[in-house]
């Protein structure tokens, strides 16, 4: 293997690639929604696309509030060796 | 008792006590000098697995134990599964440790394994007790052994946490026994606060809330191999008695609920990639915690399926990241990245565990979260349902990406790396055909489950809604990471509830201990002078009827003695 060449997931043209599959791939699921049946139990599941609305705004929200954690509860590495 | 044994296993060879397989099997692997340590490794969870398959359903082992009756096994449904799961559980762990040449690693491996069989097979308080300390002293040895000075403290408040529990089940359980007149565990009704003490000690071993921080700050500290074992086991046995005595306690849910979100913000920002499991360790247990609290079919099978699918993928997601410590020397995400193309192999592997812990169709999570979660949402618990649906997208961003990506995607270490030697390849992919199996062809699976299942994983709906979740959420990764806004990995300690222990109360211990000290003297001081002068009128009460002459019950002596012990152990944690 030639380790001086970038590997695969390394060259621009793959990640455009996976990047452009991911957002297919979402957007045929959130179409999905209008074409087909969905089980529902709970009314708010009838919303269209509310599985893939909620996960993006979930770990979107999930990262924001992590990061204000870290300014409270981060530390130095070597903190309990003190 | 030994007349007992003998009498029972001469009578029907094949139905050994599942523990003693495993505790031959260490006293094997201790004094043989014959037998090479592979072949017991090996032999011993095979033999173990055919033992427990071939068991007979009536198969009972009583013996006696401080004048009361215990019984050793006891197999229905749950304890068969859990059995099964054990064995599977230690079978790939010992492949994978196979290359150690420490053999106190192993002996000591195989009681934690004999000593989960055990505490799973006990049908009462008392041997349940004993298994349940076995486990602990068994499993710290596995964090000691890796001998760093960081591994030692980590393995004594390991250790510490642990007693602990193992003191409030018997606390509790002597409670009940007092009041019941009966040891029996199986079926078992718990009131007052006895209920409350055994559920604080079950609890602890579960990582509830507030009492979980042991798991994150040893797990990491364990050798690479080491933690393979312990991720199986004791947090496992824990779901299983609480399986046992808890099923249907509403208060589960609001705890399972908390233990799925709080773990996934600590895996986002945490560095240490097998801490970041360990804090995806809790949150799974409490979709399981989750299952126990709804206690209906469909919620328990959810439940115990979730286990059995969790030793397995968290195995094989922690013998990942076990490769990559013992070929690099390093498990934060910041020293990692790009291995890849070194480590083709072990790359595929993890992202199979990856998919399984995050639940993608036709892998092994999605098969049994589904029905926890389709359980809370059939049973009106929408906000909790809600709470679940999050964590289960915080699940997928830690465990299913954050891992994968940081150790073998995310910027080029440059790092020295190849895959590890054939062993440790062929437990990680005997974890993930497992894993894959059981996503594909639930059903196996399925017919070992306590309750019949009536539930069906591959329909649209399902498997639609579970890919919008996944993929959404991929896509917000990837819009985080390309405009920046994602954390970087950071060489850091992120504070939890270990704070308390082992900074907190030291210092304020310290300073309280001082303030006792003074008083103390000061008051010393005036009571001598006190007593010299009115000592006659306490003389009564060490005479025939006073407070020092009575005789108290067994179970007040022996709940002070444990109260006293108690006090010792903080203290000597505290001031040594």
């Amino acid at each position: 293997m030639d380790s001086s060449k970038p590997g695969i997931f390394y060259q621009p043209r793959t990640i455009r690639r996976i990047l452009a599959i991911l957002h297919l791939a979402c957007a045929g699921l959130f179409l999905s929604d209008l074409i087909f049946y969905r089980h529902v139990v709970d009314p708010i599941e009838e919303i269209v696309g509310f599985y893939g609305l909620y996960g993006f705004i979930a770990c979107w929200l999930l990262v924001i509030l992590a990061k204000l954690m870290r300014r409270i509860l981060m530390r130095g590495e070597n903190y309990y060796d003190n | 008792m030994i007349i007992d044994f003998a009498s029972y296993i001469i009578g029907s060879p094949w139905n050994l006590p599942p523990a003693l397989v495993f505790y031959v099997g260490a006293a094997f692997l201790l004094f043989s000098k014959y037998l090479p340590a592979p072949l017991i490794l090996i032999a011993t969870p095979t033999v173990g697995l055919i033992n427990l398959i071939t068991m007979e359903n009536s198969a009972r082992l009583n013996t006696e134990l401080l004048s009361y009756s215990v019984e050793l096994i006891y197999i229905d449904e749950l304890s068969f599964l859990f059995g099964i799961l054990f064995h599977i559980a230690a079978l790939f762990s010992a492949i994978y440790a196979l290359k150690i040449t420490d053999t106190r690693q192993h002996v000591s491996a195989f009681i934690y394994v004999g000593s989960a069989l055990g505490a799973v097979f006990s049908a009462d308080l008392l041997s349940l007790f004993i298994f349940w300390e076995l486990l602990a002293i068994s499993s710290a040895y596995l964090i000691w052994v890796q001998g760093t000075r960081k591994a030692n403290q980590a393995a004594l408040r390991y250790l510490f946490v642990h007693v602990i529990s193992g003191l409030i089940l018997l606390a509790g359980a002597i409670l009940h026994i007092h009041k019941t007149g009966s040891i029996g565990f199986i079926d078992i009704d718990l009131t007052g606060t006895a209920k409350w003490l055994i559920l604080l000690a079950f609890g602890i071993k579960c990582g509830f809330p507030i009492l979980h921080s042991w798991l994150p700050d040893s797990y990491p500290q364990a050798s690479p191999t080491g933690t393979v074992f312990l991720s199986a086991f004791t947090t496992k046995v824990a779901i299983y008695v609480l399986a046992r005595a808890f099923v249907g306690t509403e208060v589960l849910i609001y705890i399972g609920a908390a233990m799925t979100m709080f773990p996934i913000f600590y895996a986002v920002i945490e560095n240490d990639l097998r801490r970041v499991l360990a804090y995806s360790m809790i949150n799974q247990l409490g979709f399981m915690v989750v299952g126990i609290g709804l206690g209906t079919a469909m919620a328990m099978n959810g439940a115990i399926s979730h286990a059995f699918n969790d030793v397995v993928f968290k195995g094989l997601l922690f013998m990942s990241m076990g490769a990559v410590l013992h070929t690099t020397g390093r498990i934060n995400g910041s020293d990692l990245g790009g291995l890849y193309r070194k480590m083709p192999m072990t790359t595929s592997l993890c992202i199979i565990g990856a998919a399984s812990i995050s639940a993608f169709p036709l892998f092994s999570g999605f098969v049994s979260k589904s029905m926890i979660l389709t359980a809370a949402l059939d049973e009106g618990y929408v906000a909790i349902w809600f709470l679940l649906l999050f964590a289960s997208a915080g699940v997928f961003h830690h465990a299913g990406i954050k891992i994968p990506y940081f150790a073998f995607f995310a910027h080029d270490a440059g790092l020295d790396a190849k895959d590890p030697s054939w062993n440790m390849l062929l437990a990680m992919t005997f974890a993930a055909v497992i894993c894959i199996v059981n996503g594909c062809y639930p059903y196996l699976l399925y017919s070992l489950l306590p309750y019949p299942v009536d539930y069906r994983p591959y329909e649209w709906s399902h498997v639609v809604s579970q890919l919008q979740l996944l993929l959404f959420s991929a896509l917000a990764f990837a819009w985080l990471i390309r405009s920046g806004t994602y954390p970087p990995e950071l060489r850091s300690v992120n504070l939890d509830v270990d704070w308390i222990y082992r900074r907190g109360i030291k210092s304020f211990g310290s300073n309280a201990l001082l303030v006792f000290d003074r008083t103390t003297r000061h008051l010393m001081f005036i009571f001598r002078i006190v007593a010299d002068h009115r000592l006659n009128p306490l003389v009564h009460h060490l005479k025939q009827h006073g407070v020092f002459a009575r005789t108290w019950s067994i179970s007040f002596t022996v709940l002070c003695i444990i109260t006293l012990l108690l006090a010792y152990l903080v203290h000597f944690f505290l001031y040594t």
